[in-house]
């Protein structure tokens, strides 16, 4: 029975164990850094959306969103799933053309998507203000999730099957052996007290876990984790901040995302709004503080667009990592050397929502090594052969 | 206390619904915000978090820990006070 150890137990590694286990693979040791929900899996926006440019994308998505929708009966826990839609707006002549052109390719993925005119626009969210904007789109499949309950669902059904969940524990190093990786050299954490930089300090001594396969998912971690393989990923983590307001009675069916600035908010189903901006420039590497300047620049953008939020109070606001690629589209897959190491990173800030399948189509991969043309598509490689694939629907 | 004693009265919180992510094996406290939902309404943990670091320091025998992280801001604040803010600058 081949061991794997799978790194990162964020969403998309705990659904890639929870999916190993289901096929039979039960011998799997998922380890974390740090606590669970601690990287961008339970700092995300909870939002769930088939609305891309890229056909794979868009594919992937519908799929995703089935399996959102049946989580709460399949895992037995409320993730607070809630399909008000997405909808999608732009200011400028040049996004509004592309936008034209991704519906129309949404449309023959099979999805609803459409464009809104000013009277449709204002009869979903009557309180936006629609001052300069030159297009929308809106998919009612499209919504949004609690992503913590997520994580424990993931987590305690794998369990269930199973598989080992250590988190405190980070990877020093690995062990390798004609070109695979034998072992994976771990050691205890704790977390740092009183900072707010969510570092981790030693907490023990290292020991090693032997293995035969390895995937590696810890989202921003990644490439430092990977060049202790000595492979270089050209991925590199990138601070998102995002805040929620106190709770309010329902009043905002979709997820409103401008592309124009990169404001997006949505209304979960504990009532908050919860949403962020694009900020730049961010500091280098991976960085999970808050900034005033975030707070200050996301209100402004959402006063314009909601003039009513004037009013409602900000609880809290916090920060997580996107791990960004060259092309933006993720990196998947086996790597030549170690050939025993499967990459699962490079999400652009949408690896939540489409975990759900990614852990699945991963632990297919890992249990038969056969690629299949979307991994082939997403492959490290495709950087040394150029072939990139590019994405337009990137928020924030 | 008696089971259903509210521990977080924002979220409603119990204090068997802590025992529990306790039983689950959650025992640092950033882990049972998260498993329960503590601390993450209106009083951001204000009220609840010295009573669930005391009660992780009960039940795991060891040291109480550092608070949850702090998140800004300290109070409540509205939107429209925020907008009018500068705050360009990073920090």
């Amino acid at each position: 029975m081949p061991r794997v150890v799978v790194i990162g137990a964020g969403i998309l590694g705990l659904a890639t164990a929870y999916n190993l286990a289901k096929r039979g693979v039960k011998d799997v040791l998922v380890v974390d850094r740090a606590y669970l929900c601690g990287g961008a899996s339970g700092r995300n926006g909870g939002g769930v959306r088939a609305q891309f440019s890229s056909e794979t994308n868009i594919r992937l998505m519908r799929e995703s969103i089935e399996i959102c929708r049946d989580f709460a009966t399949e895992m037995k826990i409320n993730v607070w799933f809630r399909q008000g839609g997405y909808l999608f707006l732009t200011r400028t002549a040049a996004r509004a053309r592309d936008l034209e052109e991704n519906v129309a390719l949404q449309n023959r993925c099979g999805l609803p998507t459409r464009m809104l005119d000013p009277s449709e626009l204002h009869r979903i969210v009557p309180e936006l203000s629609s001052e300069g904007v030159r297009a929308a789109s809106f998919n009612p499949g499209d919504g949004v999730v609690f992503p913590w309950p997520f994580i424990w669902g993931y987590a305690r059904a794998a369990k269930d099957l199973g598989v080992t969940v250590r988190p405190f524990t980070e990877v020093v190093g690995f062990e390798t052996r004609g070109g695979r990786v034998t072992g994976v050299r771990l050691r205890p954490t704790r977390l740092s007290p009183l900072d707010a930089t969510d570092e981790v300090l030693p907490a023990g001594d290292p020991y090693t876990e032997a293995c035969d396969d390895v995937v590696l998912c810890a989202g921003a971690w990644s490439p430092k984790i990977a060049a202790l393989l000595g492979l270089a990923l050209p991925n590199k983590p990138h601070r998102h901040e995002i805040c929620s307001t106190e709770p309010l009675k329902p009043w905002l069916g979709p997820l409103v995302a401008d592309l124009t600035d990169g404001l997006y908010f949505s209304q979960s189903m504990r009532g908050e709004i919860v949403g962020g901006v694009a900020v730049e420039p961010v500091p280098e590497g991976v960085n999970q503080q808050s900034s005033r300047r975030f707070l200050t620049t996301y209100a402004r953008a959402l006063v314009r667009a909601i003039p009513t939020m004037a009013g409602v109070r900000v609880l809290r606001q916090w920060a997580g990592c996107y791990d960004l690629t060259p092309d933006g589209s993720p990196i998947v897959g086996r790597v030549a050397e170690p050939s025993n190491l499967t990459l699962a990173c490079g999400f652009m800030g949408h690896g939540f929502m489409m975990a759900p399948v990614m852990g699945r189509l991963l632990a297919e991969h890992v249990v038969t090594g056969q690629t299949s043309p979307l991994f082939a598509r997403w492959g490290l490689d495709r950087f040394a052969r150029g072939e990139l694939e590019h994405e337009n629907m990137i928020i924030g | 206390m008696t089971a259903k004693a509210m521990l977080c009265r924002c979220e409603d919180v119990t204090l068997d619904e802590v025992m529990e992510a306790l039983d689950a094996g959650h025992h640092d406290i950033e882990s049972v915000k998260r498993y329960t939902g503590f601390g993450t309404g209106w009083c951001q943990g204000k009220q609840c978090v010295l009573a669930c670091a005391r009660l992780l320091a009960q039940v795991t025998g060891r040291a109480p820990e550092m608070p949850i992280t702090p998140r800004p801001p300290l109070h409540p604040v509205p939107l429209g006070v925020l907008a009018s803010l500068g705050g360009d600058e990073e920090g």
